[in-house]
């Protein structure tokens, strides 16, 4: 039986089944309990669990992430609720320095079993340190795994992965998306990491998008579907593990590619996909890889603007239309 | 307990903690040998004149309560029960480490004897322990976690951060500050302010000063210590003073622009913590000076055939460079 649920509803389902599941899963962060966020998504898990595994912690970020650090060497399962993307500074030693790097450094003998959730995505007029996609910053370390789901089939499987994985996760929720609605199955199911999915088939060019990009992406390709054009969506789901296989196939079918993420677009996720792309599928291409990412500013308050940072379906849609027309857009 | 089986059970104990001091010492005097000949790859700090602090707390200890340790590690992983052998094969790069090698003298971990490893960020770890002590109360597993660090790391943040969960929580944890007088090249009442005690008291943690190089004052606290924090009553905190005789690290040499020779001369003359205890085990008639140079002598045979056995072994196959990034996780 599938329904439709909230992002929201989803990441609370899969932490509720998980934990009904795993005893040794915890649940910690600010106003995780009574509170159940200031998003609502954890409400009614302390109700369920109780304060002793779902549990408030004062406003010290590097202080719960290395306390879930050392409770995830010693046999628990925590899960470190990050309020907003934006405190990801606050936590980069324990995160980076120790959760990361600590199965490699002990040559494989100490494990750190723990999810890192917490959000992205900016135009909630949050302003410049409550709307960053920071995405890139820890997919560039080695040890830690990154997921962005995109809908909230993808936060229930993908969540559920996350918790039973053995490493530290990083799961990135588009704070703008609690609310969407998707369908959902009732039954139980998991999404492996490192399985790109198809979102929809085309032709002319790929869409490489993550996270709320696939919507862009979406209502993108329904534009240029009216004008001719075949858009090919691939949401990677996770970028680290990156299913580089599934790019690389539709990018060989469609001869064109287009990376969308929110992350600031220089050194950021789409650079590093573009260039696997060009790297490995250089003589099937027709046009440059197209980088969109968020301006390379701090997220502007003002409407007018923080709209404008922000890649969007026009934008993605003139970009494609451009490099399939053969217009080498960038060949300035 | 009758009389004469009191002093025996003590004499086991105090011959441990005499050949514990004595195997760090042994172990420290080959690592800073081998960086000296330039056999070790990259650098060490030395925990030589620390001995009691480790030895006494570790022997308060189980095996299966755990410790965090600093980049001056190596008296902790002794201490706590690690072997010479696979300790300088990590500290040489080498497959047979406690690490293969991977994570060498500042990131030594040993986790069947519940060391969860030495960590290069000063103050780095004390969230770890503290969430080992976390684990151990929600487990109910009754272990102790010791989380050791110096007066630089009192500077860190983290810190007061982790010390009010740990105090909100009731947490088993100590914190134990090895006070050497020193943060790297500073002298600590440079960079400490007030005293160190007062801030764990802040939190409404039962603090403690004692004399880092007394090893049965230290073994004593600790063990009461560590069995209130099996009743719940935890966490603590203990300053431990005490006196590193080496640089901050193992080429600090020429240190005079910080740091007196007299002064240097003066703790390892009057209060080195293994003279001292030695002399008390021979004035209460535990040992005899010959028995204990005989201790010494197969320490310092062990150390160098440890040494020889990890430059002979060999390094990890290139292959392993980028095996242990992720663990793997069961289907």
């Amino acid at each position: 039986m599938t329904r439709e649920i909230t992002l929201s509803r989803a990441v609370n389902e899969a932490i509720a089944e998980e934990m009904r599941r795993d005893p040794s899963i915890i649940l910690l962060g600010e106003d995780v309990a009574e509170a159940g966020t200031p998003f609502k998504v954890l409400s009614g898990l302390v109700e369920e669990f109780g304060t002793d595994r779902i549990i408030d912690t004062p406003i010290s970020e590097p202080g719960f992430m290395g306390i879930a650090v050392g409770a995830a060497m010693t046999g628990l399962r925590p899960i470190v609720d990050l309020m907003f993307g934006d405190f990801l500074y606050l936590v980069m030693d324990q995160l980076c320095n120790q959760a990361a790097k600590t199965h490699y450094m002990s040559g494989g003998k100490l494990n750190v079993p723990l999810v890192l959730r917490t959000n992205m995505g900016a135009t909630r007029r949050s302003a410049a340190q409550h709307s960053q996609s920071l995405q890139a910053l820890v997919a560039h370390i080695p040890g830690l795994k990154v997921a962005m789901p995109s809908s909230a089939y993808e936060a229930k499987g993908l969540m559920k992965t996350a918790i039973r994985d053995n490493n530290p996760v990083v799961i990135f929720e588009d704070k703008l998306m609690y609310n969407d609605k998707a369908p959902v199955p009732e039954e139980e199911y998991l999404i492996p990491f490192g399985q790109a999915h198809i979102k929809r088939e085309g032709r002319d060019v790929t869409l490489v998008a993550t996270s709320s990009m696939v919507q862009v992406a979406e209502a993108a390709a329904d534009t240029l579907s009216r004008e001719g054009i075949s858009a090919e969506i691939i949401d990677p789901r996770t970028i680290v593990p990156l299913d580089e296989e599934t790019i690389l196939r539709s990018v060989r079918k469609t001869s064109r590619a287009i990376v969308i993420d929110e992350g600031h677009q220089s050194y950021g996720v789409t650079a590093e996909i573009a260039a696997r792309i060009s790297e490995k599928a250089f003589y099937h291409l027709d046009a440059p890889v197209i980088r969109m990412g968020a301006m390379d500013v701090p997220v502007p308050f003002s409407p007018a603007l923080e709209d404008i940072t922000v890649p969007n379906a026009a934008g993605v849609a003139d970009n494609a239309r451009k490099i399939c027309r053969g217009e080498l857009i960038h060949a300035a | 307990m009758s009389a004469a089986k009191k002093k025996k059970h003590n004499t086991e104990e105090y011959l441990r903690m005499y050949t514990q001091m004595v195997r760090i010492r042994a172990f420290e005097d080959n690592a800073n040998q081998l960086y000296l000949s330039a056999k070790m790859p990259g650098l060490t700090h030395m925990y030589s004149g620390q001995e009691a602090v480790a030895v006494g707390i570790c022997e308060a200890l189980t095996p299966e309560d755990k410790i965090t340790s600093t980049h001056r590690g190596h008296g902790h992983c002794v201490a706590k029960g690690a072997h010479f052998k696979e300790m300088f094969c990590e500290l040489l790069g080498k497959e047979e480490g406690y690490c293969r090698g991977k994570g060498g003298s500042m990131h030594i971990a040993d986790q069947a004897n519940g060391n969860l490893g030495a960590n290069a960020i000063v103050g780095g770890s004390m969230g770890i322990a503290t969430g080992s002590a976390l684990t151990a109360k929600r487990l109910g597993t009754g272990h102790v976690t010791v989380c050791f660090f110096g007066d630089g790391a009192t500077a860190q943040g983290l810190w007061y951060e982790v010390m009010n969960m740990a105090a909100l929580w009731k947490l088993p944890v100590i914190y134990a500050c090895e006070n050497n007088g020193y943060s790297e090249y500073t002298r600590t009442e440079e960079i400490a302010a007030g005293s160190l005690t007062a801030r764990a008291e802040a939190f409404g943690i039962e603090s403690f000063k004692v004399d880092g190089q007394d090893v049965l004052a230290v073994n004593k606290l600790a063990g009461e210590l560590a069995a209130r924090c099996r009743k719940g009553e935890g966490p603590f905190f203990l300053e431990l003073d005490t006196y590193r005789y080496h640089g901050h690290h193992v080429g600090d040499i020429n240190r005079d622009y910080y740091r007196a020779k007299d002064e240097e001369t003066e703790w390892k003359s009057a209060r080195d913590p293994i003279t001292n205890f030695g002399k008390w085990l021979i004035d209460q008639k535990i040992m005899t000076a010959d028995e204990l140079v005989a201790i010494d002598n197969e320490i310092a045979a062990d150390a160098e055939a440890a040494v020889k056995y990890a430059l002979d072994a060999k390094y990890p196959d290139v292959r392993e460079v980028d095996m242990h990034v992720y663990a793997d996780t069961a289907a």
